[in-house]
Order: C-alpha cells, then sequence, then structure tokens
C-alpha cells in the first residue's frame, strides 16, 4: 500500500464509476456493429428507456478497476493469515493453462466428442481426490464448499429416505462447526443438537453417547476440527455413530493439515466435501467462484449428484440421473464450476504424489513453528497442551480484559504492519480468538516478521492502548462504521447523488 | 519442493524452535492405525513445462465447431480488457472481503456491480451474486417462502418453459424444507403461457415464477402474468438474461407493480462458455425483502475520519452468525466472475449493451428465416423471441440431425426431445452478436445438405 | 450492572413484560439483552392482529453482531406494535424498558404468568450467565 494510495490529495480520484460517467460517451470498439431495430417484439415488452450503466472510456475503465484493485490486500501481495482458509500461493501456470482457448470456448452442452480433453482432466481429477481422501467415489459438481455439505447431507437424508428409515430428524453438530454446518442441516430438513468441545480441543464423547439416537441421521465433523487439533478418538467416534444407524460427515475446510497422511475414509467418513479453493490451490477470487466436490463411501454411491465423468476405455462421457437413478440430481446449471475444477487439476498434477503429503508437512511445520515462538512471545494459546495442525489458536482475552484492547483492535493494527488479520472471532466457542493459519507456501522470514509485528503490538497496547484501538492509520479506509451501513442502508448508488 | 520455500537451515532451526527432531514428530497424536502409505494410485508430479505440454495437447483435443448452442449459456464477445484485469493478483488472489480496510477494492467494486444490477433490472437492491442461474432459481424459491407474509403456502407455480435443468436443481435444493413446485403447463403452438388458462382461484401459493425469455427464446406476457399472480396474493420471481434486459421491459416495470425477485444467470455478461463455469447468479429485490435476500451485500458508509468507504453490511442474516436460522448456508459469491461481469457492463455501457442484444435478436431472426426456408424445417412457435428459437423437423431424428451437422463442423443447437417429448423432433438454436452472415450461411447450406441426404435416406 | 425494573415479570429467553390492564401485556427486551446485542439496526416486528404463542419466536431483533429471535412470553393476539422502532430501532439500546419495547398481547392464558420470573430470578440467573 504505497503512500500516494492513502492521501486524501488524490481522493477525488476514487469516486465510484458512475460520477465518472459522462452522457453520450461510447465505447464504440468493444461492440457489434449497429444493426436495424426490431420490428417482431410488441412494444409493451420493450424497455422504455436504458438501464443506467456507465458510459467512460476503455482508458477510464481499465484505470478505475486498477487502482481499485490497489485497494486490495492478496496473496501476491500480502502474507494472508486467514485461519479455515488456507490462503496459499496460487500458481500462476494453474491460471494460464486452464484458460487455453480449447477450454475457455467449449459450450458445456456441446456434444462429449468435442469436449474429450476438458472431460478427461475431470476425470483424473475425480480419481486423483478419490485417493487422496480415500473415498470410494467423488463428483465434482458442486460449486462451493457450502454446496458441497449440501450434497452431502442431501444424500445423508436421500440414503436413509431409501431404506425406508423416515425417523431420522436429528443432525449432531460440535459447538465449534462452522457456521455453514447447522444452516445445511436445516437447508436439508433436520433439527441441529450442538455437543460440546472439551477444554483439551477435543469432542466430549460422553455428550456424543447423551444426544445419540434412533433419532440420528448423523453427524458433521472436522477432523482437523476447527479449534486447530486433530480429533485423536475419531475411530471410536464413528463406531458410535454407525452402531446408532448414524452416518459421518466430513467438512474437508481443513484437508490442508493432513492431505497425504491421514485419510477421511480410513477414518470412518461415509460423505465428505474438499474445498479445492483451500486445499487445492484455486484462487479466491475476493470471494469466490470456489469449489467443493464430494467424495463418498459405498454405501452412498447410488446417491452422488450429476453429473460426473464416466469413461468407458474409449471415450469419456457425462453421467446424469439416467445412469443414477437414485442421485440427489443436479446442483446447478451445467457441471459445476469447470474453470475452478481445471485449476485444481493442474495444481494436483505439478504436486503428483509426492508433493501432497508434503503440503501436510509444511503447513503443519509453520504452524507450529509460529505457535511455539508466539508463546515465547507471551501470547496465550487456546490449547497449550495440544500440537497445532495446519492452523491454531491464541486468544487475547487477558490483553482485552487488562488492557482494554480486543481481538478486533490486534487485526486492524496488524493491517497497519502490511500483514492481513488471522481469523478473528471464530471459533465463537474461544473468546477474543486469533485462528492463524499460515499454509507451507510461507517462508521462515515472513512468519517472523508476523511474530515481530504481533510483540510489537503487545507492547503498543501496554503503552498507548488508546492508538491500537483506532487502528489502522495506513490503509485506503480508517476503521468502518458497520452500525451506520446497516442503519442507513446504501447499497445502490442512486444518480441524483451526482450534484453532490 | 514445488511451491514450497523452505531450506534445510530453515527447518533445523523451526524444528529446534518448536523442540521436536522431525517433522514426523509434528503428526504424533494421529493414531498410528490410520496413518497411509504411499497414494500410488496418483500420478509423480510434473514440472511446469512437463504440465505445459500436456494440456495444449488436452486443450488440441478439444475443436471448436461454429456454434449454435445456447440454452443457458451464451457465446459473446468478451472485451480484452476484462480479464487482464480480473487476473490481477489484488483481484484474483485477494480472500472474500471481511477486513473492511484492506478490501476496500473489492468492496466497492461489489457496489458498483450491485448498483448496475439494481438498475438493468429496474430493482432497489442487489446481492452480490449466488453460484448459478439454476441455484440461483432455488434460492429465489427459498426466499419467495420467507418473503411472501401474506401466505402461509409454500407452493411455487413453476411454469413448463422455465429451463428444464434450472427446474430440477430448484428442485432438488428446496424439497427438503416440504416446498412444491407445480407445474404449469402451455399450448404447444404458442410456445409461452396461456394467462387466460390460468385458474381464477388457484388457492394460496407463495409465488410464480416468470421467465423472460423463456427456455425456448419465446417471450412471455410478462405485464399480465405479473398482475395475475399479484391478484392472488402471490410473489412474482423473474428468471431474465441480462443481456436482454438492454432491449426488454426490466422486471421492476412488469406489469402495475412489477416482479419481487429477479434472478438469472450472469454468464453472457462477459464470462467465457469454459465447460459451464465459473458462472454467476444474480438476484435482485425492492428494500422491503432486502433482509430475507440470501447472499453477501455491500453497502456504502464513512469511516473514522468521515469519508466514504465500503463494508458488507446485513451480515447477521448469514450463516457464520446466524447459523441454523440463517437465510441460506451460502458463503462465496462468485467474486472474480463478477468483476468480470461489473467491467464487461462499464465497457459496453447501457449503448453497448442494447447493441449486443439488438444483434442477437437480428441475427436470430435472420437464422431462424433462413433454416425454416428448408424443405422438412419449421418454426415452433408463433410468438416473438429474442435470441433463440425452436425448429422443428420433419422425418428425421434430431439426434442423426445434429451429429451429421457435427461432422460438418456445425453445433447445429439443444435436442430437446428428453425434456419436451411433444414437441417431437425439435431442436434450440441461438445466434448471438458473434454470428456473421457467413457463418449463418454455412449453417443453412449444411442443414439443408444433412436434410436432404437423411431424408433421403429414409425414403 | 444494567437496569432490572422490579415491576416487570421476565423470561428466560430476556423478555421483559409489563401490565397494561387485566389482560394487555407490552412486551420488550431486557437492558442486558440490548446491551450484549450491541447496536440495534433492524427490528422485525410482528403484525397486529397475529396470534401468539408462548415460547415462539414472533419478532427479530438485528444489531450489527446478530440477528436473535424474541420469543413471546405469553399467548394471544398482537394489539399493538412499536412503529417507532421502523426508523429508530436505537431506541431498543437507549430505553429498553420505555420507548425501546416492541409489541402488546392481548393474553389468552393468564396462567402464563406463573412461568415468567420476578426482577431479583432474573438478575441471578444472568449472575449464572455470566460465569
Amino acid at each position: 500500500m504505497s503512500n500516494e494510495m492513502n492521501s486524501d490529495l488524490n481522493s477525488h480520484q476514487d469516486g465510484v464509476i458512475f460520477e465518472k460517467s459522462r452522457s453520450g460517451r461510447i465505447n464504440a470498439s468493444q461492440s457489434p456493429r449497429e444493426s436495424a431495430v426490431s420490428q417482431v417484439i410488441p412494444a409493451a415488452l420493450l424497455r422504455e428507456s436504458p438501464p443506467m450503466l456507465p458510459e467512460v472510456s476503455e482508458m477510464q475503465a481499465v484505470r478505475h478497476f486498477t487502482r481499485l484493485s490497489q485497494k486490495n490486500f492478496s496473496i501476491d501481495t500480502h502474507f494472508y493469515p486467514l485461519g479455515s482458509c488456507t490462503m496459499k500461493y496460487n500458481p500462476r501456470a494453474c491460471n494460464t493453462l486452464a484458460m487455453l482457448p480449447g477450454f475457455l470456448n467449449y459450450h458445456p452442452l456441446a456434444p462429449v466428442e468435442t469436449g474429450q480433453g476438458f472431460m478427461s482432466c475431470m476425470y483424473e481429477l475425480q480419481e486423483i481426490l478419490k485417493e487422496v481422501t480415500g473415498m470410494k467415489e467423488v463428483s465434482l459438481t458442486p460449486m462451493a464448499g457450502a454446496q458441497g455439505e449440501f450434497a452431502g447431507m442431501a444424500m445423508i437424508r436421500a440414503y436413509h429416505d431409501a431404506r425406508g428409515d423416515s425417523t431420522r430428524c436429528e443432525v449432531i453438530c460440535p459447538d465449534a462447526a462452522h457456521g455453514t454446518n447447522p444452516a445445511t442441516a436445516v437447508m436439508c430438513g433436520y433439527k441441529v443438537k450442538e455437543i460440546p468441545t472439551k477444554a483439551d480441543g477435543d469432542i466430549d464423547i460422553e455428550a456424543l453417547k447423551e444426544v445419540i439416537g434412533p433419532q440420528t441421521a448423523g453427524i458433521m465433523l472436522t477432523n482437523p476440527s476447527t479449534v486447530g487439533v486433530f480429533e485423536r478418538r475419531i475411530t471410536e467416534i464413528a463406531k458410535i455413530v454407525h452402531d446408532a444407524g448414524g452416518l459421518l460427515y466430513y467438512d474437508g475446510a481443513n484437508l490442508n493439515a493432513i492431505l497425504g497422511k491421514v485419510r477421511p475414509g480410513d477414518m470412518g467418513f461415509d460423505v465428505i466435501h474438499m474445498n479445492l479453493h483451500k486445499t487445492f490451490s484455486t484462487p479466491h477470487g475476493g470471494g469466490g467462484p470456489g469449489a467443493g466436490p464430494v467424495g463418498v463411501s459405498d454405501r452412498l454411491i447410488p446417491f452422488l449428484p450429476v453429473p460426473m465423468v464416466g469413461y468407458d476405455g474409449a471415450q469419456y462421457h457425462w453421467l446424469t440421473k439416467k445412469d443414477r437413478p437414485q442421485s440427489i440430481g443436479q446442483l446447478s446449471a451445467f457441471g459445476g464450476n469447470a474453470g475452478v475444477l481445471m485449476r485444481a487439476y493442474i495444481y494436483a498434477r505439478l504436486l503428483g504424489r509426492e508433493g501432497m503429503p508434503r503440503i501436510a508437512e509444511y503447513s503443519v511445520l509453520n504452524a507450529n513453528y509460529m505457535m511455539a515462538e508466539l508463546q515465547k512471545k507471551g501470547f496465550d494459546l487456546a490449547f497449550p497442551s495440544r500440537r497445532a495442525t495446519h492452523e491454531f489458536i491464541v486468544t487475547l482475552k487477558r490483553q482485552a480484559k487488562t488492557l482494554d484492547v480486543s481481538a478486533m483492535d490486534f487485526a486492524k493494527r496488524l493491517l497497519d504492519y502490511g500483514y492481513h488479520a488471522p481469523t478473528t472471532y471464530f471459533p465463537l466457542l474461544v473468546p477474543e480468538c486469533f485462528l492463524i493459519e499460515p499454509t507451507e507456501t510461507e517462508d521462515k522470514d515472513t512468519l517472523d516478521g508476523f511474530i515481530d509485528a504481533m510483540a510489537k503490538i503487545q507492547h503498543e497496547a501496554e503503552t498507548q492502548a488508546d492508538m491500537v484501538k483506532a487502528a489502522p492509520y495506513t490503509l485506503p479506509s480508517r476503521r468502518l462504521d458497520d452500525v451506520r451501513a446497516a442503519r442507513e442502508l446504501d447499497i445502490v448508488w442512486q444518480p441524483n447523488e451526482q450534484t453532490e | 519442493m514445488p511451491f514450497i520455500p523452505h531450506t534445510e537451515t530453515d527447518v533445523k532451526q523451526m524444528l529446534a524452535s518448536i523442540g521436536v527432531d522431525d517433522i514426523e514428530a509434528l503428526f504424533d497424536e494421529i493414531p498410528a492405525e490410520l496413518r497411509i502409505g504411499n497414494l500410488d494410485k496418483i500420478p509423480a508430479g510434473l514440472n511446469e513445462m512437463e504440465m505445459s505440454r500436456l494440456m495444449h495437447e488436452r486443450a488440441a483435443a478439444q475443436p471448436q465447431p461454429l456454434c449454435f448452442i445456447g440454452a443457458g449459456a451464451y457465446e459473446h464477445h468478451i472485451p480484452a480488457a476484462i480479464w487482464e484485469i480480473v487476473t490481477r493478483g489484488e483481484f484474483y488472489s485477494a480472500y472474500t472481503p471481511y477486513q473492511a480496510e484492506a478490501s476496500q477494492g473489492t468492496l466497492q467494486l461489489i457496489y458498483e456491480y450491485q448498483t448496475m444490477m439494481a438498475h438493468l433490472t429496474g430493482m432497489e437492491a442487489s446481492n452480490a451474486s449466488l453460484y448459478d442461474g439454476a441455484s440461483g432459481l432455488a434460492e429465489a424459491v427459498l426466499m419467495a417462502v420467507r418473503a411472501n407474509r401474506k401466505s402461509k403456502s409454500k407452493r411455487i407455480l413453476m411454469p413448463v418453459t422455465v429451463n428444464p435443468t434450472y427446474r430440477s436443481v430448484a428442485q432438488t435444493i428446496v424439497e427438503n424444507q416440504g416446498i412444491t413446485l407445480e407445474l404449469v403447463d402451455y399450448p404447444l403452438a404458442a410456445g409461452c403461457i396461456d394467462v387466460a388458462s390460468l385458474p381464477t382461484d388457484p388457492g394460496d401459493i407463495a409465488a410464480l415464477v416468470i421467465p423472460q425469455p423463456n427456455f425456448f427464446g419465446v417471450l412471455e406476457d410478462v405485464n399480465a402474468l405479473t398482475d395475475w399472480a399479484h391478484a392472488h396474493g402471490m410473489l412474482v420471481i423473474a428468471v431474465v438474461n441480462p443481456t436482454s434486459l438492454a432491449l426488454l421491459t426490466p422486471p421492476g416495470e412488469w406489469g402495475e407493480l412489477g416482479a419481487d425477485i429477479v434472478c438469472g444467470e450472469g454468464q453472457p455478461l462477459g464470462v467465457p462458455l469454459a465447460g459451464g463455469g465459473p458462472y454467476f447468479g444474480f438476484m435482485c429485490c425492492n428494500l422491503k425483502h432486502v433482509r430475507q435476500m440470501p447472499g453477501r451485500i455491500v453497502g456504502r458508509t464513512v469511516d473514522a475520519d468521515g469519508k466514504p468507504g465500503f463494508t458488507l453490511t446485513l451480515q447477521a442474516r448469514e450463516q457464520h452468525i446466524r447459523r441454523s436460522k440463517a437465510t441460506s448456508n451460502i458463503c462465496t459469491n462468485q467474486g472474480l466472475v463478477v468483476a468480470a461481469a461489473t467491467i464487461y457492463m462499464t465497457l459496453l455501457g447501457a449503448h453497448g449493451l442494447n447493441k449486443v442484444a439488438n444483434a442477437s435478436h437480428q441475427n436470430t431472426q435472420h437464422l431462424s428465416e433462413q433454416l425454416s426456408s428448408i424443405d422438412g424445417v419449421t418454426v415452433a412457435f408463433s410468438s416473438p423471441t429474442f435470441h433463440e428459437f425452436v425448429i422443428k423437423l420433419e422425418g428425421v431424428s434430431v439426434g442423426d440431425v445434429l451429429n451429421a451437422l457435427m461432422a460438418d463442423g456445425v453445433l447445429g443447437g439443444f435436442d430437446l426431445s428428453a425434456d419436451y417429448a411433444a414437441l417431437g423432433e425439435a431442436i434450440l438454436v441461438c445466434a448471438t452478436e458473434t454470428k456473421t452472415a457467413a457463418d449463418i450461411a454455412i449453417y443453412r447450406d449444411a442443414l439443408n445438405r444433412v436434410m436432404s441426404r437423411l431424408k433421403g435416406g429414409a425414403a | 450492572m444494567s437496569n432490572v425494573p422490579s415491576h416487570l415479570k421476565y423470561a428466560k429467553s430476556h423478555e421483559w413484560v409489563e401490565s397494561l390492564s387485566d389482560d394487555t401485556y407490552r412486551i420488550g427486551i431486557s437492558d442486558h439483552a440490548q446491551d450484549l446485542l450491541g447496536d440495534m439496526v433492524f427490528v422485525e416486528l410482528p403484525e397486529v392482529g397475529q396470534a401468539v404463542s408462548v415460547q415462539n419466536e414472533c419478532a427479530v431483533v438485528e444489531s450489527v453482531k446478530a440477528a436473535s429471535d424474541v420469543y413471546s412470553p405469553l399467548s394471544g393476539e398482537v394489539v399493538a406494535i412499536n412503529e417507532a422502532l421502523v426508523d429508530n430501532p436505537d431506541l431498543v439500546n437507549r430505553d429498553a424498558y420505555g420507548d425501546g419495547w416492541l409489541f402488546t398481547v392481548k393474553a389468552s392464558d393468564l396462567s402464563e404468568l406463573a412461568g415468567l420470573m420476578s426482577a431479583d430470578d432474573y438478575i441471578e440467573l444472568r449472575s449464572d450467565d455470566d460465569h
């Protein structure tokens, strides 16, 4: 973030694009040639006045959006240790090769004979994901983690329904679960039962035994869990749930920590979703698009969402509801976020079988190193007796209480030091927490720089708390008034403001 | 090691700091019996040069015939500047803008996107996007059931003229919540809903879905349909093509009161076909329903110095706060694809988008005239269309015709026989602004040859 | 220590109930509840004439941090709502027991009052919450 960008002197250049618009300015080169006006569409169906879209030149547009981009933190510009999000480097080859014209110009409904190159990549990606997760079959179609979760829970429901087992109306989630888990269970028509997490970070198995029963459809777990530790008694949990007739759902948010080391299929899970935008390094794109493929154990294979890619030894083809009559159905207009899947495929091939366990090894090394160093600097760990996985939790409860400086204040001050803040206030059960995930692609010097910054902010909090509480200072914006944003809703720019 | 920067010295120092001998020790909490050996079925890693060679070979196995397929994904010209900017690292590799001060670029862009979509659809509010058009319709159905406070019903009227895949996706997503989608048929000659045939007492229904244009490319009588739905206490869910809105009445102006929820597929706005995704779904509504709308929303506010700035707002509706009571489980939007659409609409402006819509419409009219001049080929519906239309073939099977056309380098359209058996041998055909008069002539000549050959062969 | 007026009754889910007449009761959320939620940005009220039943959700109070359901402490029919909250949701923050009231119910089952707490009991419940 250069000082120039922070200067008020040029802030008049940073208005919304509509303020740069002038009536009658037309970009002729980007539009088709003029054609005759339609005579066949009835007047009652025609638009009376044109929509308010910007009228700017190509250069104005390019400059505007390039300047906007410069107001973002990103992996390419900043260390981004956002826990549970796996902000690792996105190799450029994945983008370049996924954008070859043969792939970009492929219509999703074109005959498979014209799509064999693309479909071979999708088929191989299915096979790679099967092997690395230990699941029996994979469908790539869910367009995000949350949609993968939906697919997973819908399959569990379809499984019970197909067996005529209609009494199962509850899904169990740990209290530390991602918010999507309970939201998904409800979308699939289930009630949610929460069970507590113990002080050592593991699930309270006694509490699980109490809530489980013939009404239990399944349990939704993340392992390593959302508190950054490996659930050690997972085999025992799987047995308890299976003995009660329930199924186990695996939230793949934290797959980076165990890739090539241990597989959800071997832990006893029946269905998993993967976040390819995390573990397989497809870009986060400012909040999407992602991809959330699902993998299943034998008993759920018939219910997988379609389409999937099949191979008969000569040609790749789509598997549809015709081939899989018990499928939960289609989740997108076509086959899912194909371009994202292509990037994940390329990444997986660049890593290969030997590269996958290295991801787990070095992401876990980085996290444990940061945890050890931050503890040495005097920070409190939420689970000091445990190994970190690929992430860990620091709690700033003491600082909040004694210095009145909150985790959010630390987060905002870190931005001034040029580091994106870790995840704050998740998981909800650890007060004033930082969930820190460095990923394997960061070098030691970067980690040391972050640790130094944390120590400096601690010192600032002790000596000039008010300064920390008003951070950040060096970014395009100071702290934003989100109460005003919600009370005086301004979500669409109106042209009458132009005269201001 | 690929994408891992550690030197041996680094690793030694880091292990010493942690107090373990080797990296393996860091995995000692995982039960030994669960650990795996090699991932034998996964191929060994390739370097960038090898991978590049492989992908160029795969791309070369993707011939790019002249394409007249639409059916929900449309080939339009994509200005060069769009993906140059979108793939800048600052957009490409940023995360969801939770730390607003460090994400003003993405946030302002989404605010501008919301503004463009609201004005394009004639509505007061837009979210930051959903996954795609089909899942967007499912979310619109869920929203309508929540938002229609006059109705206790979970019934939705779903015309058969809505994209059959959208109907199927909506069914998958809403069926576990007790919502029923009741089909509304259409007269075979017109290809669109006959308002006069709708019941005078439909009962308590939460919403009517109205596609414009519908899946056949035909324009529905949206004004009368909207008024009919409102007269019976239903909300109106509009499913629209964004390109068409430069030419057609925006849903906010349909009938007396306008549509209540507008959704659709954003792909035509600068997004490549790319085998089906990533695209994005858009969703707009009026302010009175904004708290029922799923997905992220960006608002403009001020910072501590009183300067304008942008932040995510109305987050209390979302899953990470409201958990099991959230409006949806959706977390992401399709941020990067929305960036492309925003730049697309900026570069074209209303004038350019209108030219795209009009050129696509005119090319389709021209193609329709050319194809229907062939013996055995007729246009299925008499009603006006936007940039797609249906042809019926006599004495041949659609499958054989499309295969023969493909052999001639033409993708002739989408085979309707599986989804609309009542139409007989029918193809949905599309010609956007990318098709020249010469392209259209190639299609006509190829179809002419194929028809006479196949019909001759059959005789 | 937030304010807990002694003339009101309280529900475990942090609503308060004020008797207006024999069978009409005004309902709001406690000062403690508004303090936990923080700056209120929106209040979704029931409609006048709507039937509500005890311990069922009938309104939503939304802050920047959270959207929280309000459960009716009594069964009956809604006879009035506080329309001032539509434009000024922060009245709940400023005056939880006065101008920040939510709605008034004509109660159908007065025996439900016995299930509510006194101010002293509510203070005790809250101190348990704080652990």
